[in-house]
């Protein structure tokens, strides 16, 4: 890493958010791998790229001779920055009282300085889907460079998306006094209908609201809560509906259906027939963590593991999202699972690339490497997906970003150590 | 099995009972022997021991010839920090919960089971949970799946006791609060503090050593000959006596340095061992008073910042213990991460830059030492157990796959015999859903099992 810092230090200063890399292989992901090849990047953007290309006169290139540049990959759900020491809530803002939040943004609750940030960096990870958390309607979700002084700086989309948790049957609940446990099934469902009325409720309320905006008149009162919501009911933006049974991606399609609301699916774990009608649909999926336990006891043993081959099967367009602080460098591992058990590379590949860049509609910047996208690059010395791998160089849009962490100051202070 | 036979047999279940009869040939393996190289060629199991390994093995005749071309066979993975296959885990109610143990609700049926044996773990250190500061016994068991519980039990592994620093055992000394996870007034509990702990340690040790004095004392006058009354029998002090004389292993969960060092001089000043730290998630700013005490390090790969003594958590802590000269393992104190602890040990190449095969003994042979069962498991080598895992790729790959698994040379977990049983399962399972229809409607089952 320092060796190589050395070797690039120099034309990397002085390049900004210009450069010229050779000598790598290029994996664009929208085409095959290209060895050998030479990339130029202008102005924070890619401007050409090949194994034979036109240099610029006078052009300096850094030499990546045995390394391998992918696109920045795409966390689909994370809360970096958003919390810091998960179980000490003073330095938690994910999660906010009340059911129906549509004013809320994720995006300025993102703590720039956050040890999160540059940690989840270190791992490849450019660009991640900010989400709030709580109630039904959580608030709008962001798309920001884990990169930028400000979070005005990182954030590419400030309001991407509506996060909603469509109401479920649950009947095991847990609480930190008293362990997990289970609540009456009649209890739970009763809770469930009320919940689901009261979602039709605001719906109804938020389309009401918008006939009276269009009737205006000099008794109108703007309603923030109200107002927030109305690019989603005229379908311009998605709900972010976290499902993680069948039953509840079911009602969440009917839901949208009746609704005549776009809806990208979050947190899904059931296989089985529902994947058909997600695909028919053409609903996008953010698949959660593929690392976990089956969801019952008699479930295949692999059923975690086995769901995104199981969806790229069905033809479900999918992504992938960590939905976690501290785990979420933990993405390229989390495609590579799904690998193991029967998804093909590219695919895992594309799942936190370019995948996610289209479902979340910004895939004219970033998510490949292509002319004119934005130069959000990373440098490694092998398959970012396998856990041996190291990111030895990032760019976000064309600026070299810093890889050191607080993981990797403590390593080498405490390497020091007589 | 009769339950006096129960009793006898918990720490000596006959290891022929276990074993799979007669030969068994893996060949044409890359065999990863961690403790011998990498070698192409055969793996030889008769009765249950490996019995030779090599490029050119003798084929003795009957034997069952396995395959592995183009596979990876490892010894079985070890994990040296579980919580499955009990049904308690925290007695959390005292401050020295010594008298309780994980071994008397050892639930062989658990599936958590069979879930560690698909991920290639044989071996696995069931211990006690972490709401006391000296917490309950555990035992070691092995994954044979489908057996009762003496017989999943690691016949002759030492036996051993948790103890825990930081957070989780001063918890419920927190102030009275009705908000979740602060202790009601009625359930409030020393200690509260890290002061509170080295206190509440330091006087069950005093407290022990009384204690022992007093059966010393007994037993050497009745050697001579007096008949005296004995002296009533405590099972808190019990496991600690054994702790005194050396004969059972503390595994201690804890975080931060000052409170690994204050153990290490505690333990230094009674003169006992702590055989290993678990989670240790600071051991790296401590490496060198660990190597001292000789206190095996049993960790994470990457976990941080859940709780406020894990925010100095390092994902290159294994690494940098381990280069101090500390033994180290990584464990997974979880149901889920205990099936892939093979892509654990891969992130120690990406974090700390170690060797294939230092990755690799950290879940195998490394604990294997930290339970004091090496000369057993861990390795393939001649005369050790056959427990064994076949992987399509090299384990260290996020790609890789368990495609068998061995115990006592016993085939436990086969992928392809499980995939073909999917199909015959799930029919199997519709017909009794079907058959409950008429006396209970079928409804979803919410939530994961908890571990």
């Amino acid at each position: 890493m320092k060796k190589l810092a050395a070797l690039f230090g120099a034309a990397l200063i002085a390049a900004d958010d210009n450069f010229i890399l050779r000598n790598v292989t290029i994996h664009p992901v929208t085409a095959p791998a290209i060895p050998a090849a030479t990339i130029v990047v202008l102005n924070g953007k890619i401007v050409d790229f090949g194994a034979k290309i036109a240099l610029p006169k006078n052009a300096k290139a850094i030499d990546g001779k045995g390394l391998h540049l992918y696109p920045g990959l795409i966390d689909s759900a994370s809360n970096v920055g958003m919390s810091e020491v998960s179980s000490v809530r003073e330095t938690s803002d994910t999660i906010e009282l009340g059911d129906f939040n549509p004013q809320l943004r994720a995006v300025s609750s993102v703590n720039p300085s956050s040890d999160h940030i540059p940690v989840t960096r270190g791992n490849g990870i450019t660009t991640s889907v900010m989400y709030p958390g709580g109630g039904i309607i959580g608030g709008q979700v962001a798309l920001m460079h884990l990169d930028g002084w400000t979070w005005e700086e990182m954030a590419i989309e400030k309001n991407l998306a509506m996060q909603m948790r469509f109401p479920s049957i649950a009947t095991s609940t847990f609480s930190r006094s008293f362990g997990s446990g289970r609540a009456p099934y009649a209890e739970s469902k009763r809770r469930y209908e009320e919940r689901v009325k009261l979602t039709s409720d605001f719906f109804e309320e938020v389309r009401a609201y918008k006939q009276r905006k269009a009737a205006g008149g000099a008794n109108f009162q703007p309603e923030r809560r109200l107002e927030a919501m109305l690019p989603v009911v005229d379908g311009k933006q998605p709900l972010m509906v976290f499902a993680t049974r069948e039953r509840a991606a079911r009602e969440a399609m009917a839901f949208a259906a009746k609704e005549k609301v776009k809806i990208i699916l979050a947190g899904l774990r059931d296989s089985g027939p529902v994947l058909k009608e997600i695909a028919d649909k053409k609903i996008p999926v953010i698949l959660g963590e593929t690392l976990d336990l089956p969801l019952e006891e008699d479930s295949a043993y692999d059923e975690a593991y086995a769901l995104p081959a199981e969806l790229h099967k069905a033809g479900v367009t999918f992504a992938f999202g960590t939905f976690s602080v501290q785990f979420a460098r933990n993405l390229p591992f989390q495609a590579a699972a799904g690998v193991a058990f029967g998804l093909p590379h590219d695919e895992a590949l594309k799942a936190i690339t370019i995948n996610a860049a289209k479902i979340w509609g910004v895939d004219d910047r970033i998510g490949s490497i292509e002319k004119g996208k934005w130069a959000d690059l990373i440098l490694t010395d092998g398959d970012p997906l396998e856990g041996r791998s190291q990111v030895k160089q990032m760019w976000v849009q064309g600026k070299p970003v810093s890889l050191e962490t607080r993981h990797t100051k403590l390593y080498e202070q405490y390497m020091k150590r007589q | 099995m009769r339950r006096r036979e129960f009793a006898l047999s918990l720490f000596a279940a006959p290891v022929a009972l276990q074993a799979q009869q007669g030969v068994t040939v893996i060949q044409n393996a890359k065999i990863l022997t961690i403790t011998k190289g990498t070698i192409e060629g055969s793996v030889v199991i008769r009765d249950g021991k490996i019995v030779d390994v090599g490029a050119n093995v003798m084929v003795p005749p009957g034997a069952k010839i396995i395959d592995a071309a183009g596979q990876f066979v490892m010894p079985g993975i070890i994990d040296c920090h579980s919580h499955i296959a009990t049904e308690a885990v925290n007695e959390g109610t005292l401050s020295v919960s010594s008298m309780t143990g994980t071994g008397d609700t050892v639930n062989p049926e658990d599936i958590g089971i069979y879930r560690a044996l698909a991920g290639g773990v044989t071996t696995a250190n069931i211990l006690h949970g972490s709401a006391n500061a000296i917490g309950g016994k555990n035992v070691v068991i092995k994954m044979r799946w489908g057996k009762d519980t003496p017989e999943i039990l690691f016949d002759g592994a030492k036996p051993g006791i948790k103890f825990a620093l930081g957070e989780n055992p001063k918890r419920r000394g927190g102030a009275p609060s009705n908000f979740a996870g602060g202790p009601s007034t009625s359930r409030q509990r020393y200690p509260a503090t890290r002061m509170g702990v080295e206190d509440v340690i330091r006087e069950a040790f005093t407290d022990a050593k009384a204690y022992k004095a007093k059966w010393d004392d007994y037993n050497a006058r009745t050697a001579k000959g007096e008949r005296l009354i004995p002296p009533r029998r405590d099972l808190k002090f019990e496991p600690l006596v054994e702790v005194l004389e050396g004969k059972r292993l503390v595994h201690a969960h804890c975080y931060r340095a000052d409170e690994i060092l204050m153990l290490l001089r505690v333990a230094d000043e009674f003169g006992f061992k702590i055989k290993t730290l678990q989670h240790v998630l600071e051991g790296y700013k401590v490496a060198k008073e660990l190597k001292e005490h000789g206190a095996g390090a049993s960790t994470f790969s990457d976990w941080w910042s859940y709780k406020m003594e894990a925010y100095d958590a390092i994902p290159y802590n294994a690494a940098l213990m381990h280069k101090k000269g500390v033994l180290v393992s990584l464990n997974s104190d979880s149901g889920e991460l205990m099936r892939h602890l093979n892509q654990e040990a891969a992130k120690t190449l990406r974090y700390g830059g170690l060797t294939e095969d230092e990755a690799l003994a950290m879940i195998t042979i490394n604990p294997a030492k930290q339970l004091d069962i090496h000369n057993r498991v861990g390795s393939i080598e001649v005369g050790k157990d056959a427990d064994i895992v076949i992987f399509d790729k090299h384990p260290l790959s996020n790609f890789a796959k368990v495609q068998k698994v061995f115990i006592d040379g016993r085939m436990y977990f086969d992928r392809d015999q499980d995939m073909s049983e999917r199909e015959a399962k799930k029919s199997k399972r519709e017909k009794m859903i079907e058959q409950q229809k008429p006396a209970a409607p079928a409804r979803p089952q919410g939530g994961r099992r908890p571990v």
